[in-house]
């Protein structure tokens, strides 16, 4: 195969600058353990509200002093809301639907997960600052998404 | 004598029609999110002007026009376009389908976006009309694979031609990518809308959805790329850089866009972090065919700058011919493309896609990507094409010289201002950028900036329509400029390692068997739910 010089001097400069990228990803992966959510529970979505856990979902300390937040998503709201938690503590938010595909985003930090019905999406954060944060849903649940909005506040 | 390509002419005329209506509505978007309160605004038809415009500019128009492309190719390379008759079945399937889907969308009872995620629920004729719609493009595909072994079987030792070297891999990738789409459709949707299955699992629909939802993008990609390596550096006046990379480029999509899917599902639950972690190496290697695109392309530019006298480092590039309407299209979309690459490539890390999942961000990304290069190049190819394919001259030059710089300002405009809302956490597909109450403070002066741009981007679409209506019903008559595509600088010898096929099919499918297999069990073997159908809209 005839290639020029300069387009071999390329093709190694971009194959480069893939494997820099993806070794970026696998060292925060190895090193830092930064990976995304994905571990498998599952739910029946049409009995949340007899659920041990989600029927009534409260913000619940561990003895360990972490923090364990259940949060339902409905059309069109949050729950609880609003979600009370301390600041620098890790906080392991438990996410589930009880009707369509929700987004939860906690706008100004990388919070930002779905929930699917019938699955338990978890995730931890850690927050630092102290103050009142927005939660937004980030994916279409019908013609009230834009108005389905809650609140966190860390303390 | 434009007889002979009557086939094409239908097939672009009914994705320009699609691209025509779904303008409209993107406009329309833009100053609703902003808060503009015009007369009928409301959450009822900016959803379903959200469903109309995603399905006709994501779905209608792309299709559409890579099936008419690909039809000139297989009538221009090939001299041929075996079994006709199917490809006008093949068309009415397709435009049969698409307004099935369009006319459910529009009278409100399909508001599920382009995405239909379960468990919202469309009418079942929106599935139906979408399965309809891909098994035309199926038969298109069967059209332009017969034409080239009609082909091949005359010239066994040349390699094809590399319009439909792309062609043939676009159409390989577009069997793989739609068998997702298939599974979720037909084994699935359709089923449970028409009643016959009360439950339906969002997640493991999601899965087979974005299996195909990636390689989708590459589906309007590499026709994009065809018209790059094959038509453009003609158009400069100068000669293609590399034959073989070109012919790389194609095959490596075909191979590694489609097991990637998981980039759009990274805060999913049910898929482990470990697999994620393996669709982000293929997510980050299928970016490297474009980076040789990039050389190449700009490389041949380069030699047609030099053969026009241009003799410093940068001069070469004001010897182009920037104001030749495919020309600057094209080049205007390569440039959009940095910024869509680069932009790719940071939604593709984990790390940072939780800063920019289902934002407003994602929005300004695919709007620089498939709103700017894609939707450029085809706006671009169809000025060069109609004159070739109708015999007529173009009408409004002037016109169609201004809008694509007129798109380009429109959507630097509109994109910039959602990519940095999206960084201030605006949420995507949102009625109103203040969401309730005064929320959206962060980004209301973005959103109306972005509205600015919708608006500009509407009268550049209304320009391209302009320009498209007048030539086609009333451009001079003149003698079809004949189609001339670009010479390699050093022509392949024959058909090489890129040329098989069917070898490059098989490693495509291993490779999207290791990456879904494992994943897919693990989660249809779990003890799951199932879950009932919603119609909020």
């Amino acid at each position: 195969m005839h290639v020029a010089l300069y387009e071999r001097i390329w093709m190694w400069a971009a194959a480069v600058l893939v494997v820099i990228f993806l070794g970026t990803i696998f060292v925060t992966a190895g090193l830092q353990a930064i990976e995304p959510p994905g571990h498998l529970e599952t739910i029946d979505p049409t009995a949340i509200h007899e659920h041990p856990e989600f029927g009534s979902p409260t913000v619940t300390t561990l003895p360990d002093g972490s923090v364990v937040v259940p949060v339902v998503s409905g059309m069109f709201a949050f729950s609880p809301d609003p979600i009370e938690v301390p600041a620098n503590t890790r906080v392991t938010f438990r996410l589930t639907s009880e009707d369509v595909i929700h987004g939860f985003q906690i706008v100004g930090t990388n919070a930002n997960a779905m929930a699917i019905p019938g699955y338990v999406t978890q995730f931890n954060m850690t927050f630092a600052r102290p103050g009142e944060y927005t939660i937004v849903c980030n994916e279409y649940c019908g013609l009230m998404h834009h108005s389905m909005v809650g609140k966190l506040i860390v303390k | 004598m434009t007889n002979r390509h009557t086939l094409a002419l239908t097939h672009i005329g009914v994705a320009i029609a699609a691209f025509a209506v779904a303008s409209a509505m993107g406009a329309l978007q833009g100053l609703t999110v902003a808060d503009v309160n015009y007369p009928l605004r409301g959450e009822s038809l900016y959803y379903v002007s959200v469903t109309a415009h995603g399905v006709l500019m994501a779905l209608v128009f792309t299709t559409f026009f890579i099936m008419g492309l690909g039809y000139v190719f297989a009538e221009e390379s090939l001299g041929r376009i075996t079994g006709r008759a199917f490809g006008w079945a093949g068309f009415w399937i397709a435009a049969v389908g698409s307004v099935l889907a369009a006319v459910t969308i529009l009278r409100g009872q399909s508001t599920v976006l382009y995405t239909f995620y379960p468990p919202m629920q469309a009418h079942p004729l929106f599935y139906i009309g979408a399965t309809l719609l891909v098994v035309g493009s199926w038969i298109w595909g069967g059209v332009i694979l017969a034409s080239y072994r009609s082909w091949r079987a005359e010239h066994p030792t040349v390699p094809a031609p590399l319009s439909i070297h792309g062609m043939v891999a676009t159409i390989v990738l577009w069997y793989l990518a739609t068998t997702g789409l298939a599974i979720e459709v037909v084994g699935m949707l359709i089923p449970w809308s028409l009643g016959l299955t009360e439950k339906i699992d969002p997640l493991v629909a999601r899965t087979y959805f974005w299996w195909f939802g990636h390689p989708l993008v590459y589906f309007w990609l590499m026709p994009a790329y065809i018209l790059w390596y094959y038509v453009l550096p003609r158009i400069a006046g100068g000669r293609l850089f590399s034959d073989p990379l070109a012919r790389m480029a194609f095959i490596l999509f075909l191979v590694l866009s489609t097991p990637v899917g998981f980039h759009h599902q990274f805060v999913d639950p049910g898929i482990s972090p470990g697999w994620k972690l393996a669709h982000t190496v293929t997510t980050y290697a299928v970016l490297y065919p474009s980076l040789v695109t990039a050389f190449t392309v700009i490389a041949s530019l380069e030699v047609a700058g030099r053969l026009k006298g241009a003799d410093g480092l940068f001069d070469w590039i004001g010897r182009l011919p920037w104001s030749d309407p495919f020309f600057s299209s094209v080049a205007l979309g390569m440039i959009a493309f940095i910024f869509g690459g680069l932009g790719g490539a940071i939604n593709a890390a984990y790390a940072m896609n939780a800063m920019v999942h289902n934002t407003a961000w994602i929005m300004g990304h695919f709007h620089v990507t498939l709103g700017t290069t894609v939707a450029l190049t085809f706006m671009g190819a169809t000025y060069w094409l109609l004159p070739r394919l109708l015999g007529r001259e173009l009408r409004f030059k002037t016109l169609a010289q201004v809008q694509p710089y007129l798109w380009f300002a429109g959507m630097t405009l509109f994109s910039a201002s959602y990519h940095i809302a999206g960084l201030r956490g605006m949420p995507r597909r949102v009625y109103s950028g203040a969401l309730t109450g005064d929320l959206g403070g962060p980004w209301h002066t973005l959103t109306q900036v972005a509205a600015v741009g919708g608006v500009i981007l509407f009268l550049s679409a209304l320009s391209f329509i302009t320009v498209v209506t007048a030539t086609w019903l009333a451009g001079k008559r003149i003698p079809a400029p004949a189609f001339e595509f670009a010479v390699p600088i050093v022509e392949p010898a024959g058909p090489g390692l890129w040329d098989r096929y069917g070898l490059w099919t098989a490693v495509a499918v291993v490779l999207i068997l290791l990456a879904y297999a494992y994943p897919l069990i693990q989660l249809l073997a779990h003890p799951r739910f199932g879950s009932p159908a919603f119609k909020p809209f």
